[in-house]
């Protein structure tokens, strides 16, 4: 059998830097955006949205619309009923989570601003804008639930607003995992006890903005029902869940629909989502038996397509005078928005198995209080629950290294785990099965020059300069490869996490590969056709993928939580095992010798010890023909595979950030950004760098840019990209990116994957920058983003810099250097506690 | 309802429009040129990019009646601006993209090709931070722009990044 390592390197197509397949369309403008279909007779729509964030609706005036040119129908709520389905959450994360009933359409209510109250169908997408420009809808505001903090607080008998009022409650469910409990791990209260006496605790509580994924491609469905299945095209992450959703919630059965996501542009979770709009452009569909699309706008997706992040972290952290932690403790808020959405408080329940990052912690308590608010919802957004745990960690030891007065990354060597303790059972109950964080922490400190810059800080510090110099540290690790089933039934989650691959080996001798993972710009097609070459060995060019069709690929889960390679690929692999199983006998019956004498390399079989060998595409066409087989065999080599992973894998990285802070302005300038990553083995060495350089900006956006603002009567503010600051290409720099290899010891190819590690690791890279850069002024946190304003707050003694200007989330009360703390014995992160 | 007449890809149209119709909805749904891409709706994303009259534009905030007698080159048509273009050949800034994996999901890369083809006509050898400068107007949410500058640099150089 070929394994990888007996090729000789020249022929691998492992960890080659191979140009995409994909580009060869996209760079010429040849793309099947779901925008881009127009299909005869169809009709389009507009919706409808509230512009309040919490009312009744009393009256919907649609005559007027119904009347303007080219408009074939005006629907509200109550007029499709049942016909519109409803929205599901697939994770409830507690037997007794409360969880809001999601209409596409509000019925008689809305609960956030953007919420679909109508919608229109007509000629052509204008004419669909104008009529819903006509449509008359009454609303009588209720009072909005806006703040987090306080929507957690409220209760009807304090009169605070509920988000919706018939719950009784703004608090959704309340996760907790404790190590004592669990017996991972010991008592964490009693580390704290110990340390108040005799150690070092650190306590600080950490806003993580809410963010807006904004993915290039706004989302756009198209349905057509004039065939027997309907056919449904979605810019989505998710066409098999989809598939499956619209199944169990629309009362179509799942044999009569057909999800297909052609090209889609971008997603980052932002598009791993049971839409509204998905499913009234169905129901409309289905009524008006035409095809149908609906394309937003950017303010619409902006307002209506789900959030990501939005916590406040209570964190701590209890070690002893030397440095070592005993304990962390970790409570959490976390935004819901007005819908529990498709993974919903899943999301920062991922992140109570990251907390503990790479460290040994003893003893370890994480819970987790989601809350309902009037505001968009939130779900996954790259990382979803791991980057706030690792910013929230990392950001603690930092603040350990500077309470102890020694460097950022000795606190770290000390706490974490050597490479020689691998495999490793984590606090959280985690068993890590590789890595070297020594190995990726010298590499990138050589590349990042530590030394120098330490020493540049030093004297900058000393002149009095007013310019600092700031390093950030960020060593983090991440749980990838969603997911071993088991686990998800565990916590509850509603579905598995395997991943399925079909291997067809065509007449001619080229292959056809199926995938159920579902690419939207990862590169799937050129670096799952370098597995399959190489297992096969076939050429890289005859490897044809097909995904994102439930037709084509009709079993899969799509892709998000950086599972396509890890999960994904080893199904590749176990299909094209089959196919190669398959086709020996064959090979051995035309070479006329025994299956035991045959052996497999680069394509081809041969016969121990002679010149006499046939290649596996000559094979497949000698199967086609079918002349010539084996007794009873059946003419074909197709195989597919379904994987079921038997744990996470782990990929880590040392990351190293430089930032210059104008003292006199506040304004951050990046200056080096090194990243050693550990992803296991590289298939593609030019898509993992392109997924870093992607993951790094957006991580940085978070520090330095991006927050989704909200008004106090819970209008978003930062609503189009005038207001919502994506980076441009001016605002960002090169980065210096290298490696370290510990293959994944829990799949075959040894990978870990890597979509998500940059965003995970860069946030709190930054923020430590540039809190680092402000410690002799008394600085000992900054608010994200870091905006110029915020910082220069921080550092005349305002405190971490405070609120957005008109933001409905307003951060600590600046009281002296303090600032972002509050005071000790205060909750301000009411109801997380246990 | 105007009469327009221009020239688009080397196709010679004259249509009828309403007078507020976008030269992006046009191009899209009247001539059928999904290669431009709509990705905001205050013309700040650039995935809209296309050449009137041999500057970059933003599609989406042009009038199709200000088009009118222009010359528009789309993604669709670049490579056909090549001299002497050998079948199948692309534009050697199309090229730069591929060849420095300047593109994840594609979105932007209309766009972005069409506004870097524009910057290097205006300079021809220009500094890292000209080119992030120069393409501002530009927004990616894929690549981190790394590559996209190297793709540049690569296209300006005609050697390797
Ligand atoms: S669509 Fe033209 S700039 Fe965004
Ligand atoms: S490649 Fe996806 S937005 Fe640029």
């Amino acid at each position: 059998m070929t394994t990888v390592d007996d090729r000789s390197v020249a022929e691998a197509e492992i960890g080659r830097d191979r140009r995409r397949k994909e580009d060869a369309r996209l760079i010429t403008g040849r793309t099947r955006w779901t925008d881009n279909i127009t299909l005869t007779g169809m009709v389009h729509l507009a919706m409808v949205r509230s512009p309040f964030a919490h009312a009744r609706v009393t009256g919907i005036d649609t005559a007027a619309a119904k009347q303007s040119a080219g408009v074939v129908a005006v629907l509200t709520g109550p007029e499709l009923g049942e016909e519109m389905g409803v929205l599901i959450n697939a994770w409830p994360i507690t037997p007794d989570q409360v969880t809001p009933v999601h209409t596409p359409m509000a019925v008689d209510r809305v609960a956030f601003a953007g919420e679909i109250v109508a919608v229109v169908a007509a000629r052509s997408a204008a004419e669909a804008r104008d009529a819903a420009e006509l449509v008359d809808v009454d609303y009588e505001e209720l009072p909005a639930a806006v703040d987090l903090k306080e929507a957690a607080a409220a209760t009807p008998e304090n009169g605070g607003a509920l988000a919706h009022p018939d719950l009784g409650t703004n608090k959704s469910a309340l996760w907790i995992f404790d190590s004592a409990e669990a017996g991972t791990g010991s008592d964490v209260e009693e580390a704290i006890a110990r340390a108040r006496t005799d150690g070092v605790v650190i306590e600080r509580e950490f806003r993580q903005q809410r963010l807006i994924p904004a993915f290039m491609e706004p989302r756009s469905t198209v349905v057509d029902p004039t065939g027997e299945q309907l056919t449904v095209w979605s810019a989505t992450q998710i066409p098999h869940v989809l598939r499956f959703a619209m199944a169990a919630t629309l009362g179509i059965p799942e044999s009569k629909l057909r999800v297909i996501a052609p090209d889609v542009g971008g997603g980052f979770g932002g598009k791993l989502q049971l839409t509204p709009e998905e499913w009234l452009t169905v129901a409309l569909a289905r009524r008006l038996g035409k095809p149908v699309k609906y394309t937003e706008t950017r303010s619409e997706s902006l307002m209506s397509a789900h959030h990501g992040r939005d916590q406040w972290q209570k964190l701590t952290l209890s070690a002893t005078k030397d440095g070592t932690v005993t304990g962390l403790k970790v409570e959490l808020l976390a935004d819901l928005g007005a819908y529990v959405a498709i993974v919903g408080g899943g999301v920062p329940v991922l992140g109570a198995f990251m907390f503990n990052a790479i460290y040994k912690f003893p003893a370890y308590h994480f819970a987790c209080q989601t809350v309902l608010t009037n505001k968009t919802w939130t779900d996954a957004y790259r990382g979803a629950g791991r980057p706030e745990a690792t910013f929230g960690i990392e950001r603690m030891m930092d603040e350990l290294a500077a309470e102890l007065g020694v460097d950022p990354l000795e606190v770290r060597e000390k706490n974490w785990i050597k490479h020689e303790e691998f495999p490793f059972t984590t606090v959280a109950g985690l068993e890590y099965d590789s890595g070297h964080y020594e190995a990726a922490t010298e590499r990138a400190k050589e590349l990042f020059e530590y030394d120098d810059l330490r020493s540049e800080q030093r004297r900058r510090r000393e002149s009095g300069d007013p310019v600092q110099l700031g390093i950030g540290v960020s060593t983090f690790t991440e749980m990838c490869g969603l997911a071993p089933s088991r686990v998800l039934g565990s916590l509850d989650y509603g579905a598995g996490g395997w991943e399925s691959a079909q291997v067809r080996m065509l007449a001619t001798g080229t292959v056809e590969v199926v995938t159920g993972a579902s690419a939207h710009g990862q590169g799937h097609e050129t670096a799952f056709s370098q597995i399959v070459a190489d297992r096969l060995g076939v050429p890289f060019e005859d490897v044809e993928v097909l995904h994102g069709d439930t037709q084509v690929a009709p079993k899969g889960l799509d892709t998000y939580g950086s599972r396509s390679l890890v999960v994904g690929g080893e199904a590749l692999v176990k299909a094209s095992d089959k196919v190669i199983e398959k086709a020996k006998p064959v090979a051995a019956h035309l070479l006329e010798a025994s299956v035991e004498d045959l052996e497999f390399r680069a394509g081809t079989f041969s016969v121990r010890g002679t010149e006499a060998g046939i290649s596996i595409q000559d094979v497949a066409g000698a199967v086609f023909a079918a002349h010539n087989l084996p007794d009873g065999m059946e003419p074909s080599l197709d195989s597919d595979a379904t994987y079921d992973p038997v744990n996470f894998s782990y990929p880590h990285g040392t990351h190293l950030c430089a930032v210059e802070v104008d003292t006199e302005t506040g304004q951050v300038r990046m200056r080096k950004y090194v990243a050693c990553d550990d992803v296991g083995t590289i298939i593609n060495p030019l898509i993992v760098s392109g997924q870093v350089h992607g993951g790094l900006v957006q991580g940085i956006a978070q520090a330095l840019w991006e927050e989704a603002v909200f008004d106090e009567s819970g209008t978003l503010v930062s609503g189009s990209f005038v207001d919502y600051l994506l980076p441009t290409a001016a605002d960002t720099i090169s980065f210096d990116l290298d490696h370290t290899v510990t293959p994944s010891l829990t799949n075959s190819l040894g990978t870990k994957g890597v979509g998500e590690a940059g965003t995970i690791a860069s946030t709190p890279a930054v923020v430590n920058a540039v809190v680092d850069a402000l410690r002799p002024l008394g600085v000992e946190d900054v608010t994200m983003p870091c905006t110029p304003q915020r910082v220069w707050q921080a550092i005349h003694g305002a405190g971490s810099g405070g609120s957005t200007p008109g933001a409905a989330m307003p951060h600590f009360e600046s009281g002296g250097a303090a600032g972002n703390q509050e005071q000790p014995g205060a909750s301000s992160t009411e109801g997380a506690g246990q | 309802m105007t009469r327009i007449k221009l020239t688009v890809d080397g196709m010679a149209v004259s249509d009828d429009v309403e007078p507020r119709t976008l030269l992006v909805h046009y191009l899209r749904e009247q001539l059928g040129k999904t290669g431009t891409v709509v990705g905001c709706d205050t013309s700040n994303c650039g995935a809209c990019t296309v050449h009137l009259d041999g500057q970059s534009v933003k599609s989406c905030n042009v009038l199709a009646v200000q088009a009118d007698g222009g010359e528009i080159t789309t993604i669709e048509g670049l490579a056909d601006t090549v001299p002497d273009r050998a079948d199948g050949q692309l534009h050697p800034v199309q090229e730069a993209f591929r060849e420095c994996h300047g593109l994840q999901c594609g979105y932007c890369t209309p766009g972005m090709i069409m506004a870097s083809v524009d910057l290097l006509n205006r300079n021809p050898h220009p500094t890292e931070q000209e080119i992030r400068e120069g393409l501002e107007g530009n927004l990616c949410r894929c690549t981190g722009y790394h590559n996209i500058v190297r793709a540049v640099q690569y296209a300006a150089e005609g050697e390797q990044p």
